[in-house]
């Protein structure tokens, strides 16, 4: 956009001045967070501006009190298990939307579609005792069954397989290839950004559920990294204390490097229903 | 007799069928059934233990809509949704904007623009709490509460505004991103074409910026609305629904700790259900609305 | 590398396909190939050649099997593979868009088939080579498709369909996405590797240059059906209908409506080259353009409502353009068609035709 950029002067100082003030109010809660993370117990309301030491002791108390390692295994088994599961489901089903003939696959897909409009909040109640009746309160089956498939992931997936050129399925065919192999050989490997995509969507969103693993998970060592944190902020709710952001910094942390690693995947992802294709 | 060709169709549809399976079996019941439960259990009253239902015909539906209690969960849940969706939005947008151009930095400022998008609402209400809390809080000290005054997350005139300043904070990631791709999407060529024609910077930004973002624009705003509809961690962890009830949402009446149904599985699955309702009717009043003002590109 | 030891003649008895509804009440269904019988014999370059939407591409995937006939029988040598999937049908396609593989090297697409076919990596290796040097491809075995031109990547697909070494080959359109001259190259190229593979090809074009000069008999479709059979000296020489001498030869054959040229209800057509420019001539017709192609010069001619083109060698004088010229149609030159069926009226053969019939045969 070389024209739009023909600010000079004034207009150029103006833009920097906004941009960097905006930028220092959204970094603001997170650096008096970690300042005060860095802090030791005593030292709460002093100076909550500047870094007057580091110490590790508060973080250690969040750690132990909140069972946050407990709670980060948690996280992560239920996170990769979804996103793997999840990226299955939506191939599988999205191959089927894109590649098969059969009966009344408007209704199949109409029922798909259907179940984009269902907020999850309204389905908690009637699916916790779904899984309590399983047996399944505290448990990873528990936290992790009701997203093992999600419509999003069948039609990202297929649109992306909709999109390959339909010779490519001519000559795997003149090639000898059947469906399953079609799947393997051809298409998943062509459709590799967007899997990546819907796979980091699939962790992040998984990763910070909040409501669901509160409402199954009755048992502190079956928190997640987010229950754990709200058990941990509600133990200190009637005497607020550093604790709570140095729990808060121990469970952002390992997201955020995830974000800083995979950042153009994420907005592939996150954008995939705005831009029409 | 079955031919080969008949018999390579049933496998076809027997491969559709193993392919979807499970897909739908999830989908069926973690999605279709609780829906429909919940849609039955909505004109029944439960006792605690939830075995016991019975039958207080489809009107319960009518007397929850309008009850007190509902009513009051719904005009928070609208307010929420009025101050955090086009607050969020222009705030997305405008950022995006003032990024978008080809100026040393401006990298720096996306990656922190972006960055709330992996914050999960407990870390994003947490660290807000930090802030506010009085007795911790940084900011209660500069804007007037104290360890003694109630401070702005225990004032019921502006507990709800706080909550809206944390959740807009942690959508901007989200709506900077989307921003950002929707401007991207514009060929170079309609500003090209807008600026020889003669226009100014503010003329190109509203007859081509803004129509061609169109799209973009309510594709956030719906998935904004449902998130704002959908908040229940920012009113768990930085008010507990209070002061007062002036933060209980639609989703804390039904989940909350100061739930008064929360004993209840028929009057909550009604509560769900209308919350169902309300939010697929502000989605398709978004769509449709909209749908006749934009324009997709090509 | 002679293929020749299968009989692969391709036999289609009858085929017809319809697409969208079929015997439903109300909207007929659109047929796209409408009952064509053809003889396709062995190690014969059979041309498909018409206008687009003439059903020449759904005939070709009726024969690779990617397409299923509504009706009719398909025989590959003496199997009827009607209901035979492609795969087991000992058939290579190379597709328009040539369809190779993004994601594999040039020698993983080559490879691709026989390693379907479980075929040992290292046969599987030296038939790729093989395949690879026949096409000059070796030095580009290591690249990705995206890093080929257009006339390499067209090559690959080639090596990817000669290297199971079918008894058929189908073609769609290969050449139609290479520029002009790379065009003219691989035409040739084409014939050698037809005459050295010795099996069959199914090529469908609509570019009347191709099937001239690549074909041992072309198939001239319109709407669904056959028009004509022939060698390309037949279908040129003695087009057996209006169409097929008008989609024929550039710029097309003249053809008069029925009673202009003759007096009795015959359609008259005459080529271009055939037309006389003779002072004494009883039809009378202005010059209005003049064309000079350097070795040949075109004259186009109007005569009231009628256009007539006149074909010159290089060396003879063109008239001027708006003076007035008499157009002459010999006897021995002129083709006639039914007005009824734009059928060829088959007493008459243009002498030129009977002395070289057999010829290109």
């Amino acid at each position: 956009m070389a024209i739009s950029g023909t600010s000079t002067g004034w207009p150029r100082v103006a833009r920097y001045a906004v941009l960097t003030l905006v930028a220092a109010l959204v970094l603001f809660p997170v650096y008096v967070m970690v300042v005060g993370a860095f802090k030791s117990g005593g030292q709460v309301l002093d100076d909550p501006l500047l870094p007057t030491s580091v110490s590790f002791d508060t973080l250690r108390d969040a750690w132990s009190a909140g069972k946050l390692g407990r709670a980060l295994v948690n996280s992560t088994v239920v996170a990769v298990l979804v996103t793997v599961a999840q990226v299955i489901t939506a191939v599988l089903s999205a191959y089927a939307f894109a590649y098969l003939r059969f009966p009344a696959k408007n209704v199949v897909f109409a029922v798909f579609l259907a179940t984009l409009l269902v907020p999850f909040e309204a389905t908690v109640v009637v699916n916790r005792s779904t899984i309590q009746d399983l047996g399944w309160l505290n448990s990873y089956q528990g936290l992790a069954l009701p997203f093992l498939a999600t419509a999003f992931g069948t039609f990202l997936v297929r649109q992306v397989f909709m999109q390959l050129p339909k010779e490519l399925r001519e000559a795997s065919q003149m090639d000898g290839l059947g469906h399953v192999g079609f799947l393997r050989e051809v298409a998943v490997p062509l459709a590799r950004p967007t899997i990546g995509a819907l796979a980091l969507f699939s962790f992040l969103s998984t990763w910070n559920q909040y409501l669901w693993p509160t409402v199954v998970s009755t048992d502190d060592d079956w928190n997640t990294v987010q229950s754990g944190l709200r058990a941990l902020s509600q133990a200190q709710i009637d005497k607020p204390n550093l604790v709570i952001a140095a729990g808060t910094v121990i469970v952002a942390l390992p997201i955020s490097v995830v974000l800083l690693v995979f950042q153009r995947q994420l907005v592939r992802g996150l954008t995939a229903g705005a831009v029409k294709g | 007799m079955t031919t080969a060709r008949q018999r390579r169709t049933r496998r076809e549809w027997g491969l559709a069928a193993l392919l979807l399976t499970p897909s739908l079996v999830i989908l069926g019941v973690f999605v279709l059934y609780p829906l429909g439960r919940a849609i039955s259990l909505g004109h029944q009253r439960c006792d605690a233990t939830g075995t016991r239902c019975r039958d207080n015909g489809w009107d319960q539906y009518l007397d929850v809509f309008r009850s007190r209690e509902f009513q009051r969960a719904l005009g928070v849940t609208f307010r929420f949704a009025l101050m955090t969706v086009p607050i969020g939005l222009v705030l997305g947008v405008a950022l995006a904007v003032l990024v978008d151009k080809q100026l040393r930095g401006m990298s720096v400022y996306r990656t922190i623009f972006s960055s709330t998008v992996a914050t999960s609402v407990a870390v994003a209400s947490l660290m807000w709490f930090f802030l506010l809390e009085p007795s911790v809080g940084v900011l209660a000290d500069w804007i007037g509460g104290t360890a003694k005054t109630p401070g702005l997350l225990r004032d019921d005139s502006t507990a709800l505004w706080a909550v809206a300043v944390s959740s807009i904070w942690a959508n901007l990631g989200f709506t900077f991103i989307v921003a950002t791709a929707g401007l991207q999407s514009i060929p170079a060529e309609l500003y090209e074409s807008a600026y020889v024609d003669g226009a100014g910077g503010w003329t190109r930004f509203s007859n081509v910026t803004v129509p061609m973002l169109g799209p973009t624009l309510l594709f956030a705003s719906v998935v904004l609305t449902g998130r704002a509809f959908q908040s229940y961690g920012e009113f768990d962890l930085l008010t507990g629904g209070g002061p007062n009830g002036s933060t209980t949402s639609l989703t804390y009446l039904i989940y909350g700790k100061n739930s008064t149904i929360k004993s209840d599985l028929g009057l909550q699955s009604s509560v769900a259900v209308l919350l169902f309702v309300v939010l697929l009717v502000l989605s398709l009043v978004q769509v449709r609305s909209v749908e006749r003002r934009v324009h997709y590109g090509n | 590398m002679a293929y020749g030891s299968v009989v692969a003649s391709v036999r289609l008895e009858s085929v017809t396909k319809t697409f969208g509804p079929v015997g439903e009440s109300g909207d007929p269904a659109s047929v796209a190939v409408d009952d064509v019988t053809l003889h396709i014999h062995d190690h014969e370059f059979m041309i498909l050649l018409g206008p687009s939407g003439c059903g020449k591409s759904t005939l070709l995937r009726i024969i690779s099997g990617l397409e299923e006939p509504t009706a009719g029988v398909v025989f590959i040598g003496d199997t009827d593979v009607t209901d035979m999937e492609p795969k087991h049908r000992d058939v290579a396609m190379v597709f328009q868009s040539y369809a190779l593989y993004p994601h594999k090297t040039v020698q993983a697409n080559i490879e691709f088939p026989l390693k379907v076919r479980k075929v040992p990596p290292k046969d599987r290796a030296e038939q790729a080579e093989a395949a690879a040097t026949l096409l000059g491809l070796t030095d580009l075995l290591k690249r990705k498709p995206g890093q080929l031109s257009g006339g390499q990547r067209q090559r690959v697909a080639l090596a990817r369909a000669i290297v199971r070494r079918p008894a058929v080959f189908c073609m769609d359109e290969p050449l139609s996405n290479l520029d002009a001259k790379l065009r003219g190259e691989t035409r040739a190229e084409l014939v050698a590797l037809h005459q050295r593979l010795e099996s069959t090809f199914v090529y469908v074009t609509h570019d009347q240059v191709e099937a001239m000069t690549m074909g041992s008999r072309v198939a001239v479709m319109n709407r669904g059906r056959i028009e004509q059979v022939g060698t390309p000296a037949e279908v040129y020489g003695r087009p057996e209908s209006v169409f097929v001498a008008q989609f024929i030869g550039t710029p097309p054959m003249n053809i008069f409506p029925a009673g202009l040229v003759e007096r009795s209800e015959v359609i008259v057509g005459i080529r271009p080259e055939h037309v006389a420019i003779d002072a004494a001539a009883a039809l009378r017709a202005t010059v209005a353009l003049v064309e000079h192609l350097g070795h040949e010069t075109l004259v186009h001619c109007r005569a009231g409502d009628l256009r007539v083109a006149v074909r010159l060698d290089a060396d003879e004088v063109a008239p001027a353009v708006h003076t007035e010229v008499g157009l002459a149609f010999p006897e021995a030159h002129r083709h006639r068609f039914d007005p009824a069926t734009s059928r060829r009226l088959t007493s008459f053969v243009p002498a030129d035709v009977a002395s070289t019939k057999g010829a290109g045969a």
